[in-house]
């Protein structure tokens, strides 16, 4: 059975922006200062709330994308087409300004970095952030678990932290493997298509090697890729899934 | 697939303002069909006055939760009972 | 106590023709406590029961049947949209209502999927209450209640059940869905009464 984190209740803290950085067109990582801040896991993920100087009022929940033990809370927000908060936090957002937060949040799906099973990691468009943060954890801390990312993306400009990615993957510490499912790099010698059970199994640990599977991204999406997981034989209590709920990366 | 509800880590935050543990860790069982596992995996409906989390074989209400103001309304009796790792 | 944050702007906007707290809408948000019930026309039913347990129901056919009022109005949720102007089809509660006969005091309303919710039954007659079946010209769409939804549009739009299947008319008051978990038990958006404790 997982460990609970035992938390303390959450409470709601001031977040400040430190920095931006464009990550795509459509996403950038806010790196926020939030004092207090006790720690969290790769995996979890905070409540954002604004409110605006008539008193409206709204919430939504972005993945963290930093290892803990920075000096900032990093996260990486899409914006949503038509989204009410995430090309707020995409356009408008720099540094000095403030918004409320409340985390961290979640303890179930999670990395442990004394964990040495074999990691497989399963990302569709933003869904890599949560992601992002088990990669970045695994090379602050040193530790040593094989870990696999099948990333699905629709361009190869659409895909987040591409520089990083093949840095890493260039050192050994990630196998990465990119699904472009609208337009390929040019001469790539696979067509435009979603993942597959072929591409899984080439791309992936086999489920005979027990890997801690790990699946993020929109609803269709998670759906979709642990359908395939089960069906190429992983154990579906092996297998952790987050989704993005009905108004994009918010849940 | 009712492409409506999220899954169970949308509860973790506005349960997290009231349980001092983390809560989708937790392992329960449903009144309606008895069916045991993690609260990570419920079925969450929170576009709406509260939220709603259902279990995911047969829909009953296993938790439901309204924020106001300065109170928390929690009802948990969709769950026979609930086992917290520590 | 919220920290304001530069900038941002929701999608709401403040009108002083909208009740207390609310935000004026463009769109027509989707709430559910569940997911949309699938009715089929051909086994829909809408039952009215009475204090001791009379009771009589339409089928889809049979309420179709039935006088229908178009009509223009205003609707307000308790999480502070307000859509106003709105154009809905659909029966009114004095025409299913009109051969009950009953001393009660009280409506408990049913939907398909369970939900409930709880009005004063004189909150349902004289031409403040519907039973829709069609909104902006077009049939109901499931996702905003439809086959039929009930429509009070004097109260929070949580009274307003959606996929309505039974008014059960009662002597005693019975706390419905959100009514039993915080909401306030009347909820009129013009009070403000949103919560037990409003």
């Amino acid at each position: 059975m997982a460990r609970a984190a035992v938390l303390g209740r959450l409470t709601w803290r001031v977040a400040s922006v430190v920095e931006v950085r464009a990550e795509t067109a459509t996403a950038r990582t806010l790196l926020l200062d939030v004092p207090g801040w006790p720690g969290h896991l790769p995996g979890q993920h905070v409540d954002v709330r604004l409110t605006a100087d008539d008193g409206y009022s709204t919430q939504r929940s972005y993945s963290i994308a930093s290892a803990p033990g920075q000096p900032t809370v990093d996260l990486t927000v899409e914006a949503v087409e038509e989204g009410e908060v995430s090309p707020y936090l995409t356009d408008v957002v720099g540094p000095g300004d403030e918004f409320e937060l409340r985390g961290p949040i979640g303890g179930w799906f999670v990395w442990r970095s004394d964990d040495p099973a074999l990691v497989l990691l399963v990302a569709g468009g933003s869904g890599s952030v949560p992601l992002m943060a088990m990669i970045r954890t695994r090379a602050a801390t040193g530790a040593t678990a094989p870990f696999r990312l099948v990333y699905s993306v629709r361009t190869p400009e659409s895909a987040i932290y591409a520089d990083e990615l093949r840095r890493l993957a260039a050192d050994g510490a990630v196998d990465v493997t990119l699904v472009h499912t609208r337009r390929s790099p040019t001469g790539s010698a696979r067509p435009p298509g979603r993942l597959d059970a072929a591409l899984l199994e080439s791309a992936a640990w086999p489920a005979a090697d027990a890997p801690a599977v790990f699946v993020c991204g929109p609803t269709g999406f998670v759906e979709a890729a642990a359908t395939l997981l089960v069906a190429a034989g992983h154990d579906p209590a092996r297998i952790k899934t987050e989704r993005f709920g009905p108004t994009g990366g918010a849940r | 697939m009712s492409p409506e509800w999220t899954d169970g880590n949308a509860l973790a935050g506005p349960l997290g303002e009231v349980f001092a543990v983390d809560v989708t860790t937790a392992i329960g069982t449903c009144v309606g069909c008895g069916r045991t596992g993690l609260v990570a995996e419920v079925h969450v409906y929170a576009q709406a006055p509260g939220v709603v989390a259902r279990c995911p074989s047969c829909d009953t209400v296993l938790i439901r939760m309204v924020r106001t103001p300065d109170r928390v309304h929690l009802d948990l009796r969709g769950l026979t009972s609930l086992t917290f790792p520590l | 106590m919220a920290v304001v944050s530069r900038g941002f702007r929701g999608r709401g906007r403040q009108d002083p023709a909208l009740p207390p707290g609310q935000y004026l809408t463009e769109d027509f948000p989707v709430l559910s406590a569940g997911p949309t019930p699938r009715v089929s026309l051909d086994t829909w039913e809408l039952s009215v029961a009475d204090e001791v347990g009379r009771s009589r129901s339409w089928s889809w056919a049979e309420f179709q049947r039935l006088p229908v009022e178009r009509f223009t109005t205003d609707i307000h949720c308790v999480t502070k949209w307000s859509k106003l102007g709105t154009s809905w089809e659909g029966v009114s509660l004095d025409t299913l209502l009109a051969d009950v006969e009953t001393s009660a005091d009280h409506a408990l309303v049913t939907s398909y999927g369970g939900y409930t919710t709880n009005l004063p039954l004189e909150d349902l007659m004289d031409g403040k209450a519907w039973v829709a079946f069609g909104y902006d010209g077009e049939p109901l769409h499931p996702e905003h209640g439809g086959p039929a939804r009930l429509l009070v549009p004097h109260l929070y739009l949580w009274k307003s059940a959606k996929w309505v299947r039974r008014i059960q008319l009662l002597d005693q008051d019975e706390p419905g869905f959100w009514e039993s978990l915080g909401y306030h038990n009347y909820g009129d958006p013009w009070r403000e009464q949103r919560y037990w404790e409003d």
